[in-house]
């Protein structure tokens, strides 16, 4: 192999390993956008105008979708959305009270979030109560869930990929206040994508979404937007940053390797001027230029 | 009696037992919990019953100064126009027609106005329009009638209670009529709405909405009570063909009803267990949760259990929620699955050898619910149980197959490399060597 080969490849080593964290930087970047459902749809859905009353008729929110809703005090309302794992989903609400002149006392406002199996979720953050006085003409309330798993044990409560229920209700007020018109907005937001979600390699089979069936013709919930299948589905597992890095690698051992072979043939320094000029397949032996017990 | 979706809700379990079991197994899948009712519900259109309060106290001038009546005419004026095409509804009045002082008689004052159906909109707001404020308030007696003009069926029914007065035939106490009407299990929801502001109607109209899972309001504008009805029309066509499946879970567990994948409903009383059986597979994951409604006034902490034991009576899992305040359910679930290695579980011993074993889960619903006194304590709060069978998930055996990441691995994998570039180029001076020296 001629020499100016050897250093070319040489040096494009280098130049790769110089640009490589770059690239391992913009990768998660690239991944991490294109599976987002929030971001995905053109334009967000036109707020919902409706409000379940209960679990079973909760109204499901598209990803994105807000809802606008007029409501009297102390109905309870349901929303249902769908997480995916990896996201940690916050519900924002703003309750818009009655007037002033017809309200008796503060009115505490909840709200709750369950998840696919009516179970409670804690909120991490967030105002889940909040009270107005008789002047206050709106409250903002909001809950912040845990990073929802890709999987957990079947005893755990962890949240999971799946519907979520969002009940908002009246939790205390004067009795002559219930009935009143009220308005309220509700919004969810999330972030953080599948590339991240604990823990790694788990998998729920099926998402934490309420049975379908059983009643005459139970709605389908809100669940995850499901990935697309392909013939390969379940050989890989899709793409995330791991290749990347873990590619990268190999190509770094790879170079590395090179680079350590080409040291120990030629260090620098000792090359002869004869090496490669003249074949020393014929005549007299000559002293090996490596051989670093012939060197003094 | 055969139901239209019973086919169906069978192939579904069929399938999912198929995709589990890998198509192995097609007989023994547990018999149907008892469903009571027939009918199928895809046929059946939206039905909605607005009863309207034509007492005398209608008369009275008090919403932005115009009388009751007349703004309960102009709003379902504006309600009938908008009326959806799909919608069967139907009015029906109460103390519209006997103006006397005799409370016998007037407390058999109500009639249906216009049978629910198809809406003729001209004719249905004429005969509005022709209504007189005259009688007495027999709101129990309304609410039966409607419960029968409504009939019976799969489907959800609702009523649009608009009134302005309580009730002034007592006994029957409305809301004892209410919640009798809901535990007949003909899924009538009452809505409310109130157009005086009295504590008494509205300490009424509130245990007749809580009662059937409906809501109240209280009426100020004209504009409220127009969009309110027209909100609550539109809710019943959303969600009048959500019924739960009826069932009835016993108090032990070998007689408790088997349960298939779906939504059921039941009636719980303070401190009383209900048990239901679900058969699970190896591999399956069950998945339950229940929902007790809190449809009258109970003590201020409340909670629910909801317990997976197997038939021996050893507890698998459990699902538990408490709280305080004004609420309108308690819920809990509870997720479980199978693993044949488990000591516990009693597995039936299985005919063919692809049969995976089955165990039998006993879900036991129990509550921490007090009365507050002076309540009825029958019949049972609602209650309703979802059970779903998936496949189970194993633990994750590591992350996405083996694969790296991070600045650790890259600096490992290329010192590796670095490495073994090293030692081979070693081993190929050392053999160049060895071999010119030959």
């Amino acid at each position: 192999m001629p020499i100016s080969t050897l250093r070319g490849a040489f040096r494009g080593a280098l130049a790769a390993l110089a640009l490589f964290p770059a690239l391992a930087v913009a990768a998660p970047a690239a991944s991490a956008a294109s599976p987002s459902p929030s971001a995905s749809e053109s334009g967000t859905p036109a707020p919902a105008t409706k409000a379940g009353t209960s679990f079973l008729t909760a109204i499901n929110l598209a990803p994105g979708q807000d809802a606008n809703v007029a409501a009297s005090t102390g109905d309870y309302l349901y929303w249902a959305f769908g997480a995916s794992e990896g996201q940690t989903a916050t519900v924002g609400l703003t309750v818009n009270l009655a007037p002033t002149p017809d309200r008796h006392g503060p009115q505490t406002w909840s709200v709750e979030v369950f998840d696919g199996l009516r179970r409670r979720q804690s909120c991490t953050a967030g105002t889940q109560n909040a009270t107005g006085e008789t002047t206050t003409t709106s409250l903002a309330l909001s809950c912040t869930l845990r990073e929802v798993r890709s999987w957990a044990e079947p005893w755990s409560g962890d949240p999971l990929p799946g519907t979520y229920y969002v009940r908002l209700s009246l939790s205390d007020a004067p009795q002559p206040d219930l009935g009143l018109a009220a308005s309220v907005q509700l919004h969810v937001s999330a972030k953080g994508d599948a590339d991240n979600a604990q823990p790694e390699g788990g998998e729920l089979k099926a998402p934490l979404v309420p049975p379908v069936g059983g009643g005459a013709a139970t709605a389908k919930a809100a669940a995850p937007e499901e990935p697309e299948e392909h013939w390969y589905t379940g050989w890989f597992s899709g793409w995330n940053s791991r290749w990347f890095w873990t590619v990268g690698g190999g190509i770094l051992a790879a170079l590395a390797g090179v680079a350590g072979y080409t040291l120990t043939r030629h260090p620098r320094g000792y090359r002869p001027a004869r090496y490669g000029a003249v074949p020393p397949q014929s005549g007299a032996p000559q002293p090996d230029p490596y051989a670093g017990s012939g060197r003094p | 009696m055969t139901t239209g979706r019973r086919p169906k809700a069978r192939l579904g379990s069929l399938l999912a037992a198929l995709a589990i079991t890998g198509g192995a197994l097609l007989s023994g899948l547990p018999a149907h919990a008892d469903e009571p009712s027939a009918g199928s519900a895809g046929k059946e259109a939206p039905r909605v019953d607005l009863v309207l309060d034509v007492s005398g106290s209608m008369r009275t001038a008090d919403i932005q100064g115009k009388s009751r009546i007349a703004v309960a005419q102009q709003s379902l004026n504006e309600v009938i126009d908008a009326l959806p095409a799909e919608t069967e509804f139907g009015i029906r009045t109460l103390g519209a027609n006997y103006p006397g002082d005799d409370k016998n008689q007037g407390c058999q004052d109500s009639k249906q106005l216009f049978p629910v159906g198809k809406t003729n909109k001209v004719e249905a707001k004429t005969a509005v329009a022709t209504l007189r404020p005259t009688g007495w308030t027999p709101i129990g007696l309304a609410l039966r009638g409607a419960a029968q003009d409504l009939g019976k069926g799969e489907t959800t029914r609702r009523v649009v209670l608009i009134t302005d007065g309580e009730d002034t035939c007592t006994p029957p106490d409305p809301c004892d009529v209410a919640r009798e009407l809901a535990a007949q299990g003909i899924h009538l929801v009452v809505d409310t709405l109130g157009l005086a502001h009295d504590d008494k109607t509205r300490q009424q109209l509130l245990c007749i909405a809580n009662a059937t899972g409906g809501t109240y309001t209280d009426v100020r504008t004209q504009e409220q009570l127009t969009d309110k009805v027209k909100q609550l029309v539109d809710r019943s066509n959303d969600t009048y063909t959500v019924t739960p499946t009826k069932t009835a879970g016993t108090d032990k567990c070998e007689n408790a009803p088997v349960l298939s994948p779906g939504v059921y409903s039941d009636r719980e009383k303070f401190s009383e267990h209900r048990v239901y059986r679900v058969p699970v597979k190896a591999g399956q994951e069950l998945r339950a949760s229940v929902s007790v409604s809190l449809d009258r006034a109970v003590a201020r902490d409340y909670g629910v259990l909801l317990q997976a034991t197997s038939t021996a009576g050893q507890e698998l899992v459990r699902g538990t929620d408490a709280g305080n305040g004004r609420t309108d359910v308690i819920s809990t679930g509870l997720r479980w699955s199978t693993n044949d290695s488990k000591g516990y579980v009693t597995a039936s011993p299985s005919s063919s050898a692809s049969a995976k074993p089955e165990t039998t889960v006993c879900l036991v619903v129990s509550n921490s619910l007090a009365a507050q006194p002076g309540v009825q304590a029958d019949p049972g709060m609602p209650l309703e149980l979802t059970v779903d069978l998936a496949s189970a998930s194993s633990a994750p055996d590591g992350p996405a197959m083996g694969l790296g990441r991070g600045w650790i691995l890259l600096l490992v994998l290329t010192l590796a490399g670095l490495l073994a570039g090293l030692v081979f180029g070693w081993i190929a001076r050392w053999r160049i060597a060895v071999w010119r020296e030959n």
